[in-house]
C-alpha cells in the first residue's frame, strides 16, 4: 500500500473534521508517523420515499410471513381434503354396506352388490411377497455396494441403482407383461408346480399372470428403493466404529453383523416401512400383470386383484353411483393403510431422530 | 469360551459375501434386463410418424403419438408451475418460520405422509374435486393432479436446502439492514438455488412418469385437444391402454411410448444429479 | 473511570438479557465512546457476544431472546419496539466470528447495503464498492475479479470482504463479534490493522477471546463474567492495573 489505511482515495475530499484527542490509542507525535486522516465520504442520499415504504421490515415482513404460511397450508388442506372428500364420496357405499364391505367378497355391478375383501387381500399379499423378496435382496446389494464393491464397481453400480429407482413404474407393468409372465407360464410357474406344487399356494393352471407375477415385479420396483435408502443407512455408520471391530482382528462379515446392522437397525425398520408404503399403493406395476379378477384364490397362480389395480381399470367405466362409491371407499381405504403404514414409519423415525439426538 | 477356527470365520466370510454379489448381480440384472427391452423393442417403433402424426386405428399403418406427446409435456409443464410455486413458498415457511412451532409441525406431517400416498388416491381426489364438479375430464385436472404429487416433493427439498444455508448468513444480511423477506430471497433462496433446483427437476422427472393419476383426470383422447378444459391425450395413458389391447401394432406404439418416457425421465435424472455434482464440487 | 472528554455514542444502562428463562446478562452498565475501539473480554459463555449483539438487535430474530434495560444510541433507547431495527442495523454494522460471503458475486456483496440504503447511480456505486474494498485493504486483491463467486476467496480474503461490505453503507458503529478467531494469525495482523485505521472514522466494538488481542488494538476494554461487566477502564489501566481481583485472575491466566 502506498498510503495510509482509511486515507481518503480522492486526495480532494475533505479531511480533519475530528483531531485526535490524544488522549488514548498510539501517539503519532512521538512515533513520528504520519496522523491517519479521518476520512469523509459525501454522505448517501436516502432513499426515495416509495422504496424505503417498501423496505419497512415492519410493513412487509408479516406479508411475507403471512403469504408462506398460506401457502404451507395449503399441504393441510390437501391432506385433510384428500380424507374428506373421499369420505364424503363414499357415504352412499357405507351407508349400503357398512363395515360388511370389508369381509365381504361380492363384487357385482349388475347386482350392485360390493365388497371390499378380494382386493384388501391381494393389496397386502402382493406386498407381502415383494417385501419377501425385495428385502433380503435389498440387503445384500447394499452390503455389497458398501462394504465389498471396489470405489468403481460402487459408483458405477450405486448411480444405476438410483436410475433405476427414477423409472416409471408402467415400465416395469411393460415388462412384466410382455417379458416376464410369459417365462413365468412357460417355465416358472411349471417348475413351482412340480417341486412345490404339494403345496396349494402353488397350484393351478399356470397363466403367466397372477399374484405371484404381480409380486415379483412389485419386488423388482422397489428394490431400487430400499437399496439406497438401505446403503444409506449403512454408510451412517461411523467408520472409527467399524476400525476399531477390525482391530480386533474381526472377519468383514462379523463387522457387519456385529456393528453395521445393530447400528443402522432401527434406521432400516423405518425404511421398511417406507419400502412397505410404495408397494402397497403401487398401480401400474401390478395393474398389467396381476389378473384383474376379483376372487379370492388360495392358489399364488390365479389372477387376482389389488386395490390400486381395480381402481385403474375400473373407475371410468362405473356408471352407477354406488358402484363408483364403492370404487371411492376402495381408494379410502388404501390411502388409511398407507397412511397407518407410513405414519408409523415416520413416528419411528422421527423417535429414533429424538433418542439419537438424546445421546 | 470355545473358539472358532480362522478357517471357519473367513469360510463364513467368503460364503456372505458370495451371497451379497449373486443378490447385486441378481438384482441389477433384473434390472438391465427390463432397460434393454424397453430399448430394443422401443427403438423399433420410433419413427418420424411416431413423433409427428395423430393416433391412428389398429391395422392402420402411419399412425404417430403427437398429441400424447404435446399433452403430456404440457401438463407436466403446468403441474411445474403449480407445485413449484406452491412448493418454493411452503418450504419457505418450513425453513424460516415453521422450525419448532406447531403449524410447521403438522405441514411436515402432512406433506410426508402426501409425498410417499398413492398416486392413484390422488387420482380419485380429483376426479371428485374436479372432475365432477366441471362435469367433464380435462386437461387442467390431470396437471392438478400431477402437481399435488409434486407439491411435497418440491416442499421438503426446498426446506432442506434452506436450512443447509447457515445463521450467520442470514444475521450477516439482516445486520446491513435488509428486512427478512428480501434477505430470504437475496441470500438464502439465492445459495440454495442449485438445490431446489435439483429437487425440481427430480420432481418433473417423478411426475413425468405417472400414469394412476391421469386415469381419470385428464383421461386420455386420440386427437388433439384445443384446450386443456377438455380430455387430454398423454403417454402413460396411451401406453396402458395400447399394451393392453390385442392389437399388436398398438403394443409396439406402446413400447415406442415407453422408450421415449423412460428417455425423458432419465434425462431429467441425469440433468438432476449432474447439477448437484457441479455444486458438490464448487 | 478516568476523565472522558470525549463523546459517548452508546450508552448502556442496566441491560438485562434473557434466553427463555436463563438470564445471560446482568444489568450490564457503561459508555461506548465515539471513534474508538472497544473491546469485550471474557471467557467462552461469559455473555460477551450477547452483550453485543443488543447494540443492533440481532437477538430479536430468535424466538424467545429478549432484552430489558436500555441502550442509548444516540440519544434514543434502542431497545424501544418503536425505533425500526432496519433504520438501527444501517448505522450500526456488524461482523462475524466466521466469514459471511453472501452468494453472490464480489461486487454485489460490497453493493447489498448499498443498495439497500440509498438510491445511487452505477458510476457513485461502482466508486463506492472501491473505495470500500481499499479500506478493508483487499481492492489489490480483486480488482481483477469484482464479478467472481465471492465464495472462492480465501478466509482472511472473505473476511476483510465482510468488513468492506459492512462499511460500504457508511454506518457509525461496527460491532466485530470475535472476528480473527477463524482466521491465521497474517490475516489476523492484516485485520487488526484495518481496526486501527477504521477507528478514525467508526466507533468500534470488538469481542475477543484472544487478550493480546484487546490490548493491541482497543482504547477501552471491558471484562465480562458471567454475564456481568466486571470492570470497564482504558485498555492500559485494565491490563496493568485491574481494579478487580477476578479481572486481575482472568488476565493472568489463573482461570478461562
Amino acid at each position: 500500500m502506498d498510503r495510509p489505511f482509511g486515507a481518503p482515495v480522492d486526495e480532494t475530499s475533505p479531511a480533519g473534521v475530528l483531531p485526535d484527542s490524544g488522549l488514548v490509542g498510539p501517539n503519532y507525535a512521538e512515533t513520528g508517523l504520519p496522523a491517519p486522516e479521518p476520512y469523509v465520504r459525501p454522505p448517501i442520499r436516502p432513499l426515495q420515499r416509495s422504496r424505503a415504504w417498501a423496505l419497512r421490515a415492519g410493513r412487509l415482513d408479516p406479508l411475507f410471513r403471512g403469504v408462506t404460511a398460506l401457502f404451507a397450508g395449503v399441504l393441510i388442506v390437501l391432506m385433510a381434503g384428500i380424507v374428506l372428500e373421499l369420505w364424503r364420496n363414499a357415504q352412499p357405499s357405507i351407508q349400503e354396506f357398512g363395515l360388511g364391505f370389508l369381509v365381504s367378497q361380492a363384487w357385482n355391478p349388475v347386482r350392485q352388490d360390493f365388497g371390499a375383501l378380494a382386493p384388501i387381500v391381494g393389496t397386502l399379499v402382493s406386498t407381502a411377497i415383494a417385501m419377501i423378496l425385495a428385502v433380503p435382496l435389498s440387503l445384500g446389494i447394499a452390503l455389497f455396494l458398501v462394504e465389498m464393491a471396489p470405489p468403481a464397481v460402487r459408483s458405477v453400480l450405486g448411480t444405476a441403482i438410483e436410475l433405476l429407482a427414477a423409472i416409471p413404474s408402467i415400465i416395469y407393468g411393460m415388462w412384466g407383461l410382455f417379458v416376464f409372465a410369459p417365462i413365468m407360464a412357460d417355465h416358472v410357474q411349471p417348475m413351482l408346480a412340480k417341486y412345490l406344487g404339494f403345496l396349494p399356494l402353488f397350484q393351478g393352471p399356470p397363466m403367466g399372470i397372477g399374484m405371484l407375477t404381480a409380486g415379483i415385479i412389485l419386488a423388482l420396483m422397489i428394490l431400487p428403493f430400499l437399496t439406497s435408502v438401505t446403503r444409506d443407512i449403512f454408510l451412517l455408520v461411523p467408520g472409527m466404529l467399524k476400525e476399531s471391530a477390525y482391530g480386533l482382528g474381526s472377519t468383514t462379515w462379523e463387522v457387519t453383523r456385529k456393528i453395521v446392522i445393530p447400528y443402522g437397525r432401527r434406521g432400516l425398520v423405518g425404511a421398511l416401512f417406507l419400502g412397505m408404503g410404495r408397494a402397497l399403493g403401487e398401480t401400474m406395476a401390478v395393474t398389467f400383470v396381476i389378473g384383474n379378477t376379483h376372487r379370492l384364490s388360495g392358489s399364488l397362480f390365479a389372477a387376482s386383484n389389488t386395490i390400486a389395480s381395480t381402481l385403474a381399470n375400473e373407475f371410468t367405466e362405473a356408471a352407477e353411483p354406488l358402484y363408483l362409491s364403492a370404487l371411492v371407499e376402495l381408494g379410502l381405504i388404501l390411502f388409511l393403510i398407507t397412511f397407518v403404514v407410513l405414519s408409523l414409519a415416520h413416528l419411528w423415525l422421527g423417535f429414533i431422530a429424538r433418542q439419537e439426538g438424546k445421546k | 469360551m470355545k473358539l472358532r477356527s480362522m478357517q471357519q470365520r473367513h469360510l463364513v466370510n467368503r460364503l456372505v459375501f458370495g451371497l451379497s454379489a449373486v443378490a447385486s448381480l441378481l438384482g441389477l440384472s433384473g434390472l438391465i434386463w427390463i432397460l434393454t427391452v424397453v430399448i430394443h423393442r422401443g427403438a423399433g417403433a420410433i419413427n418420424w410418424s411416431f413423433l409427428v402424426a395423430l393416433p391412428t386405428p389398429p391395422g392402420v399403418a402411419g399412425g404417430g403419438l403427437a398429441n400424447a406427446i404435446v399433452g403430456t409435456v404440457l401438463m407436466t409443464a403446468v403441474a411445474t408451475v403449480l407445485g413449484v410455486l406452491i412448493g418454493v413458498l411452503a418450504g419457505i415457511y418450513l425453513a424460516e418460520f415453521g422450525r419448532a412451532n406447531r403449524f410447521g409441525t403438522v405441514v411436515r406431517f402432512c406433506s410426508d405422509i402426501l409425498m410417499s400416498a398413492p398416486s392413484i388416491v390422488v387420482g380419485v381426489f380429483v376426479y371428485t374435486v374436479v372432475v365432477l364438479r366441471t362435469g367433464h375430464f380435462s386437461g387442467y385436472a390431470g396437471s392438478i393432479a400431477l402437481a399435488i404429487i409434486m407439491l411435497p416433493v418440491v416442499t421438503r427439498t426446498t426446506e432442506e436446502m434452506l436450512k443447509l444455508i447457515p445463521d450467520r448468513l442470514r444475521e450477516a444480511a439482516l445486520a446491513l439492514g435488509a428486512p427478512y423477506w428480501k434477505m430470504t430471497l437475496d441470500v438464502v433462496i439465492r445459495g440454495a438455488r442449485t438445490g431446489i433446483m435439483t429437487g425440481v427437476m427430480l420432481a418433473v422427472a417423478r411426475v413425468s412418469g405417472e400414469t394412476a393419476p391421469l386415469l381419470f383426470t385428464a383421461l386420455n383422447s386420440p386427437y388433439w385437444s384445443r384446450s386443456l378444459n377438455e380430455p387430454m391425450g398423454n403417454l402413460t395413458v396411451t401406453i396402458f391402454n395400447y399394451a393392453m389391447s390385442p392389437y399388436v401394432d398398438w403394443q409396439a406404439m406402446a413400447w415406442g411410448g415407453s422408450l421415449l418416457i423412460t428417455a425423458g425421465v432419465l434425462l431429467f435424472t441425469v440433468g438432476a444429479r449432474l447439477l448437484l455434482g457441479r455444486r458438490k464440487a464448487s | 473511570m478516568s476523565t472522558m472528554r470525549e463523546l459517548s455514542k452508546i450508552s448502556v444502562r442496566n441491560l438485562d438479557f434473557y434466553y427463555g428463562d436463563h438470564q445471560a446478562l446482568k444489568g450490564n452498565t457503561l459508555d461506548i465512546s465515539e471513534k474508538r475501539v472497544t473491546a469485550f473480554i471474557g471467557p467462552s459463555g461469559c455473555g460477551k457476544s450477547t452483550h453485543i449483539r443488543t447494540y443492533n438487535r440481532m437477538y430479536e430474530i430468535y424466538k424467545g431472546h429478549r432484552a430489558t434495560g436500555e441502550v442509548i444510541l444516540d440519544g434514543k433507547n434502542i431497545l424501544d419496539p418503536a425505533v425500526d431495527a432496519i433504520e438501527l442495523r444501517m448505522k450500526v454494522g456488524m461482523v462475524f466470528q466466521q466469514p459471511t460471503p453472501f452468494p453472490m458475486t464480489i461486487y454485489d456483496n460490497v453493493a447489498y447495503g448499498l443498495k439497500l440504503k440509498g438510491k445511487m447511480g452505477r458510476s457513485e456505486l461502482d466508486g463506492r464498492v472501491e473505495d470500500a474494498l481499499m479500506r478493508a485493504a483487499l481492492w489489490d486483491e480483486v480488482k481483477e475479479k469484482l464479478d467472481v463467486s465471492a465464495t472462492a476467496l480465501s478466509g482472511g480474503q472473505q473476511q476483510r470482504l465482510c468488513i468492506a461490505r459492512a462499511i460500504a453503507p457508511e454506518p457509525e458503529v461496527i460491532l466485530m463479534d470475535e472476528p480473527c478467531s477463524a482466521l491465521d494469525p497474517v490475516a489476523t495482523l492484516k485485520i487488526e490493522e484495518l481496526i486501527d485505521a477504521l477507528k478514525v472514522n467508526y466507533t468500534i466494538v470488538i469481542v475477543t477471546h484472544n487478550m493480546q488481542q484487546a490490548a493491541r488494538v482497543s482504547d477501552y476494554t471491558g471484562f465480562f463474567y458471567m454475564g456481568e461487566l466486571v470492570e470497564f477502564e482504558e485498555t492500559n489501566v485494565l491490563f496493568t492495573r485491574p481494579a478487580q481481583r477476578r479481572t486481575e485472575d482472568y488476565i493472568t491466566g489463573r482461570f478461562g
